[in-house]
């Protein structure tokens, strides 16, 4: 019974991680239509990013993540600006296959770069400490903190998205290109702006991704697979439901894993399938298309 | 304009002047294909072998995704099915492997109903991302099968290679070692199922089904409201494509007498570089994955040695043609001399003479 109990609990923690893949993922779909097929090979990109950094400057992750976010930001927003705003338009064709590119190029960049090798970011002390439940059961301090920093980074973007002058220019693009140019919006500007922000949601998702477990090159697919997961499971357009998506992915690959180890991944999997046969479009949609 | 009665001065055509020269042309290229193991070594013959089924391989996702709109990222599901079921009626049902090829066809259109029926709830670019999920699956299944040798793989023994039909009758007529003779009969399978892969595209896109794909492609709600069943035709191509790749894997699986999931299922191998050659070549046409085939051949010979460099030059060469020439090398070479060698676009043409 402790072992099923702790699956949950572990599960709703790992959840969190994948809500975070999923947030940047949702929040670039939302704005611009544009499914970015390189989105899990530029979280493993972040996590190379912010482990040169700490080696560099002698920093512990979460300093050297600062230091990575507005480096992030302005190479997501040039990255937009000067290579996907080109690609939007009614065919579907330029932004997957562009993205997909850009995927095949950052996973074998980082391994001339970096090597094969798995790496991970060394946080010292926390690493290691939990909360102990009883029962056996214990919650580490690390998947704890990813899950509440996916619920700060999914609140931060709903008060972006429905309380600023910026959300009203991402919405207003979102719902009529046309109309929105004719308002003076400069599209091309917000679209890179977005990037920017889903850069940084990227970001924060990489230190997580890189503390909690170890981390290669070659696992970026696999991450952009849980987090596309999250988002059709909680239903396009909304946050809270990519949340509630993530979580379902953790715990399903957990459940998986309890009866069988091989299963972890087969679960999650599985349970995206499950709902797309009976709730096709999410537990909870807000936008069509 | 004058009154005259249409039928008399208008027509429809597809057959152009190149296209007729091209036709004998490739009657006379086919030949020499047929003809080349009896002079051609066993090396090249190897080559020729991965180049047919690439070409294959290119000409069905240009279907799916440059005709009828369905961007899969997943075909290598269907490839190591293909693949899998190979070794699944060989090793343990003693199927003959020619046979067993033909079933893998059959069998992968089996899969791909349940399956379309699940990816088909998903549209555009999340229909992509579907199919890898979908793909994935597959996968991780077959790791499961420990007869067919779970997560590691498992080879062909040669009671199995050794003994597929015609390789004693092979191995009198040119004189070769078995492994050669075997070599010459899966170039011949792998010629017969490129030419019938494209045999089977041109037909579909000179056909009504060609017609409804060409409405679907310029406007869905048009060609809905003129009659065409999207999602049926959409299914169609589907399961004519997972068919068509199944047995395509289940060939490159034969040759290859060793098989692992991770291979198998591979989305580099058997998607991105069939993407890259669609993409290269030109994709919407039937000329542009030929043209793109033989690029990829020559860039997977030269430079294949330089390892991630070369993956990256690949990504970097797809992403400028997406952006700078999005037709690929055959739509530019097209536009600029009107060539047309695969005919399936219907022309009017307007005799001249009483004016109009």
């Amino acid at each position: 019974m402790t072992g099923w109990v702790d699956a949950l609990i572990q599960g709703i923690l790992l959840g969190g991680l994948y809500a975070l893949f999923a947030a940047g993922l949702s929040l670039i779909f939302g704005i611009m239509r544009l499914v970015n097929l390189a989105h899990g090979d530029l979280i493993v990109l972040g996590a190379f990013m912010i482990l040169t950094i700490a080696a560099w400057l002698g920093l512990d992750p979460f300093a050297a993540t600062l230091v990575a976010l507005p480096v992030m930001f302005a190479a997501g927003f040039a990255l937009q600006y000067l290579l996907l705003n080109r690609t939007l338009g009614r065919d579907l064709l330029p932004p997957l296959l562009v993205t997909f590119g850009l995927s095949i190029m950052i996973e074998n960049g980082l391994l001339e770069l970096f090597s094969a090798d798995s790496q991970r970011l060394d946080a010292g002390a926390i690493e290691t400490a939990s909360i102990k439940l009883g029962g056996g059961i214990g919650i580490g301090v690390v998947p704890l903190l990813t899950l509440a920093s996916a619920i700060a980074v999914i609140f931060a973007l709903n008060l972006v998205f429905y309380r600023t002058s910026l959300g009203r220019a991402f919405r207003a693009t979102a719902d009529d290109l046309e109309i929105a140019q004719l308002m003076g919006i400069d599209h091309s500007r917000i679209f890179s702006v977005a990037m920017g922000l889903g850069f940084i949601v990227i970001t924060i998702a990489a230190l997580y991704l890189g503390m909690r477990a170890n981390f290669d090159p070659t696992i970026g697919p696999g991450r952009l697979l849980y987090a596309f997961e999250a988002v059709i499971i909680g239903g396009l357009g909304s946050f809270w439901g990519t949340l509630a998506g993530g979580i379902i992915v953790g715990v399903a690959q957990t459940v998986g894993a309890q009866i069988n180890p091989e299963w972890q991944i087969l679960a999650g999997h599985v349970a995206f399938l499950a709902v797309l046969i009976f709730k096709p479009r999410g537990l909870f949609p807000r936008a069509f298309d | 304009m004058t009154q005259a009665s249409p039928a008399a001065r208008y027509s429809i055509e597809t057959k152009t002047r190149a296209s007729f020269a091209a036709g004998i042309a490739a009657c006379v290229l086919v030949a020499v294909f047929a003809a080349l193991p009896a002079f051609a070594p066993r090396d090249f013959i190897e080559d020729m072998i991965f180049v047919l089924y690439m070409a294959a391989l290119a000409q069905c996702w240009n279907l799916l995704a440059g005709y009828a709109g369905l961007v899969s990222v997943g075909q290598q599901a269907f490839v190591g099915l293909g693949g899998y079921l190979l070794f699944a009626l060989t090793n343990m049902a003693g199927i003959d492997p020619l046979i067993a090829i033909v079933l893998a066809g059959v069998i992968s259109a089996a899969f791909a109903l349940p399956t379309a029926r699940i990816v088909f709830r998903l549209r555009g670019a999340y229909f992509a991302i579907g199919t890898w999920v979908v793909a994935e699956v597959y996968r991780l299944v077959f790791a499961q099968f420990k007869s067919l040798g779970g997560g590691t793989g498992t080879s062909l023994p040669p009671t199995v290679t050794n003994q597929v039909f015609g390789i004693s009758a092979i191995k009198g007529l040119f004189e070769v070692s078995t492994p050669a003779a075997r070599d010459i009969i899966t170039y011949w399978v792998a010629l017969v199922l490129a030419l019938a892969t494209l045999a089977v595209v041109y037909f579909i896109l000179r056909s009504r089904l060609g017609l409804a794909l060409g409405a679907i492609r310029d406007s869905e709600p048009a060609a809905e409201s003129v009659g065409v069943d999207n999602d049926r035709i959409k299914l169609a191509i589907y399961v004519i494509t997972a068919a068509a790749t199944g047995m395509i894997g289940a060939l490159i699986y034969l040759q290859k007498a060793r098989i692992s999931p991770d291979a198998a299922f591979s989305v580099l191998d058997w998607t991105a570089y069939v993407i890259f050659i669609v993409v290269i070549g030109g994709i919407g046409t039937i000329e542009g994955p030929l043209v793109g085939t033989i690029v990829f051949y020559l860039m997977q010979r030269n430079l294949a040695g330089f390892g991630a460099w070369y993956l990256i030059l690949l990504g970097a060469l797809a992403i400028a043609v997406m952006l700078f020439a999005p037709k690929g090398l055959w739509g530019y070479v097209a536009e600029r001399y009107g060539l047309v060698l695969f005919p399936i676009r219907r022309r009017l043409v307007v005799k001249s003479g009483d004016g109009g």
